[in-house]
């Protein structure tokens, strides 16, 4: 029971979700389908019991009176109102829900990426050292993208941006393409040792 | 409406300043920030799951009687067996479910949208009659078969194998700078755009 239906469950549902892409036939869709719709329903559950774990994590720090428990109620706080919106008040356009994403949630999301901003340009400084030719073609291609993607680039010189054209639909390309067959090559190999019981981590190491 | 609007932006402005704060050090805005927003978001995301996917694929179909839905609801519950030490092992029926899907997905999405497509679409001739195109495709060429030399780690890379490796190594040196231009050029316009929104719809310094 511990081990053996997980492993049956795991081996039908990626079955028949294989099998409907080369038996096309009615019946088999729908079992297909079915599978599918309850994968999307349980993955709903599980950003649940992501939220109830917050919960259970933070209030567990309150309670001790842990080092910054101030902010967990900062967070819960924040968690309950948003779903006390959402749910209660609904979630379209015009609800306070919309307005705390517009005015909260979006500005905030925006800045905390725009510091990247700051900390990208001193990592920067620290990797691009060039001692290497392989580092070197890496930092080149990363000034010309930067500069070829602003004004300046095309005032210094006209056919800047055409240079960065030409990195990205050529030698950017070729690299992006290699990558995506070796990793779509390694997700196929993966996805068939789980569904054949060889790669069986997500039990928990049984 | 005009004071929600006024005290939106004044609840943005304050919001984004507490965030740029962090460029000085560590301090109590920041962290009031960064914890409310973790907390919010996870309020939106899970509201967002209520009503585009519990609501209308598992609670209304129920209410009408499409008792069949019985068997994700009870896995998905399963799934809060983790904060169990008895029944956690209970959890993995619901895992199981999930994981298969996703492998089905990974081998059929990947196989079909990532490799036959890749593949196919870089099958290019050598020779065109345009020298800059027929350049191009060379380059294309030799630029995938080299880089997937380099992740073929079957093989020692030394002799032929280790130089097609190094060219390999090359191209992804090229495509990892490219990707990390345009990564810090979007940072940099998300920068452009708060600051923007500070001194614009906030202190009306600029237009």
């Amino acid at each position: 029971m511990r081990r053996e239906v997980p492993l049956l469950i795991c081996f039908l549902a990626g079955f028949f979700f294989i099998s409907d892409f080369f038996i096309p036939e009615t019946h088999w869709t729908e079992i297909a389908h079915t599978f599918n719709r309850w994968a999307i329903i349980v993955i709903a559950f599980a950003y649940v019991l992501g939220a109830a774990n917050i919960v259970r994590v933070n209030s567990q720090v309150i309670r001790r009176r842990e080092r910054d428990w101030q902010y967990k109620v900062v967070l819960l706080s924040g968690l309950a109102l948003m779903i006390i919106l959402g749910i209660g008040f609904g979630i379209k356009e015009g609800t306070t829900f919309n307005w705390v994403f517009m005015n909260a949630i979006y500005p905030m999301q925006a800045t905390m990426f725009s510091l990247l901003a700051f900390y990208i340009a001193s990592a920067a400084f620290r990797a691009f050292r060039i001692r290497t030719w392989e580092a070197a073609l890496l930092g080149i291609t990363a000034v010309l993208v930067m500069i070829g993607r602003v004004p300046i680039g095309e005032f210094l010189w006209n056919s800047f941006p055409d240079l960065v054209e030409w990195i990205m639909n050529v030698p950017q390309l070729a690299a992006k393409r290699a990558i995506m067959i070796g990793a779509a090559l390694g997700a196929i190999s993966t996805g068939l040792k789980v569904l054949v019981g060889l790669e069986r981590t997500y039990m928990g190491g049984e | 409406m005009a004071s929600a609007g006024l005290i939106g932006t004044w609840l943005a402005a304050g919001l984004t300043l507490c965030i740029f704060s962090f460029l000085y050090r560590d301090n109590p805005f920041y962290k009031f920030a960064e914890h409310l927003y973790v907390g919010v978001s996870a309020g939106y995301w899970a509201c967002l799951e209520y009503h585009n996917v519990f609501r209308p694929n598992l609670w209304d179909p129920l209410v009408r009687g499409d008792l069949i839905l019985l068997i994700p609801f009870a896995l998905g519950l399963l799934l809060f067996s983790r904060f169990t030490n008895k029944l956690f092992w209970l959890s993995r029926w619901a895992m199981a479910l999930i994981i298969g899907i996703f492998a089905g997905i990974a081998i059929i999405g990947y196989g079909t949208g990532d490799l036959i497509l890749q593949i196919h679409a870089n099958l290019l001739p050598l020779w065109t009659g345009n020298w800059l195109e027929s350049m191009n495709n060379f380059l294309l060429t030799i630029g995938v078969i080299t880089g997937l030399i380099y992740f073929f780690f079957s093989k020692e890379h030394k002799g032929a194998v280790g130089s097609g490796a190094r060219i390999g190594i090359w191209f992804l040196m090229i495509s990892f700078g490219a990707s990390f231009g345009y990564t810090v050029m979007s940072r940099m316009s998300l920068l452009i755009g708060r600051v923007y929104f500070l001194l614009g719809e906030w202190l009306h310094l600029i237009q």
